[in-house]
């Protein structure tokens, strides 16, 4: 039998006619706001979604018309380079209309509130609604009060969950597998949103996840998510077949967690030195932006183990497979008021 | 109750893709070679048995394509649930190409006005031709087979499926009429 979801030439055109096959229900959420909440099988069904859209990127003609009509805000209340303009990249390529918003030139100065904001911007007809916000849980908060698909593109510490999606993606092209592999997330665990979407993706695809850096960038308690704690580098670099290198959030900081930048980089620095100590396929991923010469070498960031750049243009593919499936039907509550 | 009505069974079928093979062949030239392009997904294993055709009348080996239309389909905000892609894969240049467009059922036209604009996505083929194995008629738009395998009469609300080796079992072509609402006494 058939199960292919065709436009089907085969079947009457009638959507839930006698002869429609329902599609496998493999996404069914009206909003991406987190890596914690999806399952395993959600995970792996916007990767393969992802992989078909990455044949896209090699077109010359890099355009479907799949979201045409539809209307992607970007709602920025952080600056953005890469993700922002990724967001954009993306909704242009499956041909929707996107509109950038600042928190900087908007009505905020003017007393409005941020819900306010985003009501005024869904009566625009937006259909999906990006959202990079400094408070942790912003992106929620608006998915309980609009109507639109709302996309979490960074809630201050919590999650950036599209960025997590991108080095599951890296990491599965590069090794084949994410299942039985040694991640490590080294650096500024505690202050990044990175690493939070890393860990929830990683272990849900069988990855085993070593977190090291400075007992004060490292909760202890992050040990209690299932995974191991570590603050010598040279202790797990054997061991490792990915390193995620963080960058140091000097701006989420109080100050005062380590001695000096120079300090930090003695220990935590991933150069050519300590490349050699690890296994010869190691990957190396950077969320970026880098900080050259803190984190990592630039020998090291621009070496063969490095897969940075793969992880900008997996990040294209990611975002067009999250923003097509979140533009399908969906059963949605009502929004709270 | 199952109220299938098989239209060919796996010998008809096999010829159904061999006469189609001759017809698409015919008057090609190795300067001009075909390049096939199944959309899916039963249009894949039926462009892949008729490259294999080929092979055994002697016209060399044909290059196979796969086109998945689901971004170019004209009725995504009709369906219940976006459908999982499955990915375009053409492995050969589309421009100045000679492309047969291949599918399993032709019905309303809607699918092959999507799979034409996929391909001329991907570049300026020299022309493209329109091949099925079953044309089932209704059409909604004005499109056309060259290669047709078999023109089959059916009711609007007729199911016509076709099943094809490696994908399903054995090969067969069947012909489902719509569900009989009992009418109160």
């Amino acid at each position: 039998m058939s199960t292919a979801p065709s436009a089907a030439d085969s079947r009457p055109p009638a959507a839930g006619g006698p002869d429609s096959e329902p599609a496998p229900p493999v996404w069914t959420r009206k909003h991406l706001l987190g890596l914690e909440d999806l399952s395993r099988e959600e995970i792996l069904a916007v990767l393969d979604t992802a992989e078909s859209f990455s044949e896209i990127s090699n077109r010359s003609r890099k355009k479907v018309p799949a979201l045409q009509g539809r209307i992607v805000f970007n709602l920025f209340f952080e600056n953005s380079t890469r993700t922002r303009t990724s967001f954009s990249l993306a909704a242009k390529r499956l041909s929707a209309d996107v509109q950038d918003f600042s928190a900087q030139v908007s009505s905020l100065s003017k007393g409005e509130t941020f819900i306010d904001t985003a009501k005024n911007i869904e009566a625009m007809g937006c259909d999906l609604m990006v959202v990079r916000h400094p408070t942790p849980g912003a992106p929620h908060l608006l998915s309980q009060h609009v109507s639109s698909s709302i996309i979490n593109a960074g809630d201050g510490a919590h999650e950036h969950p599209t960025q997590g999606l991108l080095d599951l993606m890296t990491i599965r092209r590069a090794k084949g597998n994410v299942e039985g592999l040694t991640v490590a997330l080294l650096g500024d665990i505690a202050h990044s949103r990175v690493a939070r979407s890393n860990i929830w993706g990683l272990l849900k695809l069988g990855a085993k996840v070593i977190l090291c850096g400075p007992p004060t960038l490292v909760p202890k308690a992050m040990e209690r998510l299932g995974c191991e704690v570590a603050y010598r580098l040279e202790d797990v670099l054997p061991r490792c077949d990915v390193i995620n290198v963080l960058r140091i959030q000097f701006e989420r900081q109080q100050g005062g967690l380590f001695p000096s930048v120079g300090e930090y980089s003695q220990f935590y620095m991933m150069t050519q030195e300590r490349v050699r100590k690890a296994k010869p396929d190691l990957l190396i991923l950077a969320p970026g932006p880098i900080n050259r010469g803190v984190e990592l070498t630039p020998e090291v960031a621009d070496g063969k183990h490095s897969a940075i750049l793969n992880q900008v243009s997996n990040g294209l593919a990611v975002r067009m497979a999250v923003l097509y499936l979140l533009s399908g039907k969906m059963d949605a509550a009502p929004p709270v008021d | 109750m199952n109220d299938d009505v098989r239209v060919c069974d796996a010998g008809q079928t096999g010829g159904l893709i061999q006469a189609m093979a001759g017809r698409i062949w015919e008057g090609s030239t190795p300067e001009t070679p075909v390049r096939l392009i199944g959309v899916r997904s039963r249009g894949v294993p039926l462009a892949e048995r008729l490259a294999a055709e080929a092979v055994a009348m002697g016209r060399g080996e044909a290059l196979v394509g796969a086109v998945d239309i689901t971004l170019y389909r004209d009725d995504l905000d009709q369906v219940p649930r976006w459908p999982v892609l499955r990915g375009t894969e053409i492995p050969f240049d589309v421009d100045g190409a000679d492309v047969v467009l291949v599918d399993d059922v032709l019905f309303t036209g809607r699918t092959i006005r999507a799979a034409i604009n996929a391909v001329c996505d991907l570049g300026r083929p020299r022309r493209i031709r329109l091949a099925v194995l079953v044309d089932r008629g209704w059409r909604e738009l004005p499109i056309e087979p060259d290669v047709v395998g078999l023109k089959l009469a059916t009711d609007r609300l007729d199911r016509v499926r076709v099943r094809l080796q490696p994908l399903d079992p054995a090969d067969e072509i069947v012909r489902t009429p719509p569900p009989q609402t009992l009418s109160p006494s």
